[in-house]
């Protein structure tokens, strides 16, 4: 792992000139392939499975660009990263995007030239204890020992919480999520705390997962998004408006199945999206079937959902703030006009 | 680079000065050594403006300015103050530097302690012990170090009860999987003098020692000096203690809600990093050590012996001193290896210096090449400084050489 950084750093330093400047597109299509980075392993956003298949919510989304660019799924190699090591992989170029359940801020956004959005997951930090402790409220938690993963917005928030509470408590911090649950299982701690979304995927690692609930206080704001680096906007266009396709397209009613059937819609926004009428995958340097062929092999951002995290995963996670803004959620994209 | 000499060229010392310096070899040395220093030079310019020049465009934030901004987390295992409430990312470095000397140093006391054990032990006659001693080294010597750490902490965890079914021994030790509580020394008013009377206690023992070994130079008369001392020193202490009001008091810990609050803490994390980190050490430092003694030649052995010596002695006065020589430039690099090898915390949760200062404060303020270069500065220096001390040692038993 330090290696790696070091690696990384090395490479920023003495030949980060292929870092910013050259067209990441002509790059990708020339290598055949897009380097996306991804977690090394979170139920439910991105996990290998025994062939070294790569399936998740966030993998879905690499695949997703891969699919606008090269109109194939497949063309992605997955590049495993720590939550440590994850920006230094994007600066280096090490990866052209990294979409690894990654919380949108303001001093990631401006000091580590690095340009995130937009949103695909809307998330909030929680906690989960033992049942048998009783606790109703994360605020119950004075003197309790948290265990928490390095080098997130979860250690910072976690702080945060307890000393805007006036609450005593002890951080146990772990370089890997695996090490925090296991320390967190083994009694080490009284409670684990990481993104609401994982903490139900954690939970399924647990030696006995009905043993322990996740309490209903979300502490914080976790809008994750894809990360790419400054300087080359029409690439971060191109990662932007396909995060935006699926979305629109789920708000269109355009399905994986369905999506050669949408071309023939009259519907002026359907069209508009599948490239019949205009082209608007000119601006992002692709053909105007972009938005078609990440729909028909990927599928709409409620069909990614729904796979992954929801009704048809073992997560079931609720949808909660991630429905579509017409349906009671804050999901919002810009249109394609 | 190098051209042939022109074969028509005169030979340098016929009296014909023109270009003899060429042919000079200190010259060309020094030539050659100028121009390598100049390929490195320029090198590391050339690395160090692209890199500044490639941040810049790509608005990465570089320089030192984030060790004075707040660094907003918390560090459960701290020898001094900090607090996510109004401590910097500098004390930050302070306080995973020394959680480093501290896991560092105690280790590196106790490997020494465990390797010379386990290396005499592997040469005693006790076949028995001597097996025993050879089953640890090769045990620990073979098996990774991160994969023991793994062992030592998930083991040392996994044995201990809840904080709610602590071990206890008259409710003011605890023993549980958060950690072994002790009652904490409060030091109040008057603790000074007990400062003064160990510093007394300190100097007396010297003088008797001195006076002990003359003694025993004169007459060969011996002395229980390990007893006189531990009197001296209990005799002082016990003075200052009475004369300055039973000035220190404790800190007993007591269970409390989730854990057990107040009291001295021991975290399982430190625990389980001394111990593999000693452990594996020590099966290197034991063999380093049979190594050292194996060197002192058999005749030594039996010139002690026919003097009369007993083994123990023979050992402690005439083995151990010679092998010594051969021991420490060894010894020296184990000790290097147990400091830099304590940056393994991080897989264990024990906040380091690479655990805190390359892990969460080089991820919240992105200045990886800064935070880095500092890691790198500081472990130089800590290994440059433990070598100093360890060549100075080395002198002292060299000279014992003939």
């Amino acid at each position: 792992m330090k290696k790696s950084l070091l690696a990384a750093i090395v490479t920023v330093a003495a030949f980060g000139a292929a870092g910013a400047s050259a067209a990441t597109l002509d790059q990708v299509k020339q290598r055949g392939v897009l380097h996306c980075g991804s977690n090394p392993g979170l139920a439910g956003f991105a996990v290998a499975d025994d062939k070294g298949q790569w399936t998740g919510f966030d993998v879905a989304f690499c695949r997703a660009v891969a699919a606008a660019i090269f109109d194939d799924p497949a063309k992605v190699r997955f590049i495993p990263l720590t939550a440590k090591d994850r920006f230094t992989a994007v600066q280096s170029g090490e990866v052209d995007v990294l979409i690894r359940n990654t919380t949108w801020t303001m001093s990631r956004d401006t000091s580590l030239g690095l340009n995130l959005g937009p949103v695909n997951y809307y998330d909030g930090q929680g906690f989960i204890v033992r049942s048998s402790l009783g606790l109703k409220s994360a605020k119950e938690l004075e003197g309790a020992s948290v265990c928490v993963q390095q080098g997130t917005t979860t250690e910072l928030n976690l702080a945060d919480f307890f000393r805007a509470n006036n609450i005593k408590y002890e951080p146990v911090t772990y370089a890997s999520a695996v090490e925090a649950v296991k320390a967190y299982d083994s009694g080490r701690c009284d409670a684990f705390t990481t993104d609401a979304s994982a903490l139900y995927a954690e939970r399924l690692r647990l030696t006995a997962p009905d043993e322990h609930v996740v309490l209903p206080e979300i502490i914080s704001k976790e809008p994750f998004a894809p990360v790419v680096r400054h300087g080359d906007d029409q690439w971060f266009d191109l990662v932007q408006w396909t995060v935006n396709a699926t979305i629109n397209a789920e708000e269109l009613g355009v399905t994986k199945a369905n999506v050669d059937e949408q071309l023939k819609s009259e519907n002026p926004e359907v069209r508009r999206l599948l490239g019949v009428e205009g082209n608007f995958g000119e601006g992002i340097g692709l053909p105007a079937d972009w938005a078609v062929r990440i729909i028909r092999h990927v599928g709409n951002y409620g069909e990614i959902f729904a796979a992954n995290l929801g009704p048809d995963s073992p997560l079931k996670i609720d949808r909660g703030l991630n429905r579509l803004w017409t349906n009671g959620g804050i999901l919002y994209a810009p249109p394609i006009r | 680079m190098a051209r042939t000499p022109p074969v028509q060229s005169p030979p340098p010392d016929r009296g014909d000065a023109t270009g003899s310096w060429l042919y000079n070899p200190a010259v060309r040395g020094a030539a050659y050594q100028v121009a390598l220093a100049a390929a490195v030079v320029l090198i590391l310019y050339e690395a160090s403006t692209n890199a500044i020049e490639n941040m810049r465009r790509l608005g990465i934030v570089s320089g030192f300015g984030f060790w004075n901004a707040p660094a907003g987390f918390d560090i459960n295992q701290r020898l001094i103050s900090y607090s996510s409430t109004y401590s910097t990312y500098g004390e930050a470095f302070w306080v995973g530097l020394l959680n480093t000397l501290l896991v560092a140093s105690a280790g590196i006391v106790l490997a020494t302690v465990i390797g010379f054990v386990v290396g005499i032990a592997r040469l005693s006659r006790n076949r028995i012990v001597s097996f025993l001693a050879a089953c640890y080294v090769e045990f620990f010597r073979n098996i990774p170090l991160l994969l023991q750490l793994y062992v030592w902490y998930n083991a040392v965890l996994r044995a201990l009860p809840a904080p709610r079914q602590s071990l206890s021994t008259a409710d003011a030790v605890f023993l549980n999987n958060r950690g072994l509580f002790v009652p904490a020394p409060v030091f109040g008013e008057g603790s000074g003098l007990l400062l003064v009377a160990a510093v007394l206690a300190c100097a007396a023992i010297a003088v008797f020692g001195r006076w002990a070994r003359r003694d025993q130079d004169r007459t060969g008369r011996q002395h229980a000096t390990g007893l006189v001392s531990l009197a001296l020193f209990a005799g002082f202490m016990a003075l200052g203690w009475f004369a300055a009001g039973r000035p220190v008091t404790f800190n007993v810990p007591d269970l409390r809600g989730f854990n057990i609050v107040g009291g001295l803490q021991i975290y399982p994390e430190f625990v389980a990093l001394l111990l593999g980190l000693s452990i594996y050490t020590a099966s290197f430092i034991a063999e380093i050590v049979r190594a050292g003694m194996l060197s002192v030649s058999r005749g030594q052995t039996e010139a002690a012996y026919s003097l009369g010596l007993r083994p123990g002695i023979t050992q402690r006065l005439v083995i151990i001193p010679q092998a010594m020589r051969v021991i420490v430039p060894p010894l020296t690099s184990q000790l290097l290896n147990l400091t830099k090898n304590s940056s393994l915390a991080v897989a264990i949760g024990y906040p380091d210096l690479v655990q805190v200062f390359m892990g969460t404060v080089l991820n919240q303020t992105g200045q990886a090449i800064e935070c880095v270069v500092i890691t790198m500065l500081v472990y130089l220096l800590l290994s440059l400084l433990t070598s100093l001390a360890m060549n100075i040692y080395n002198r002292r038993v060299a000279i014992v050489e003939r």
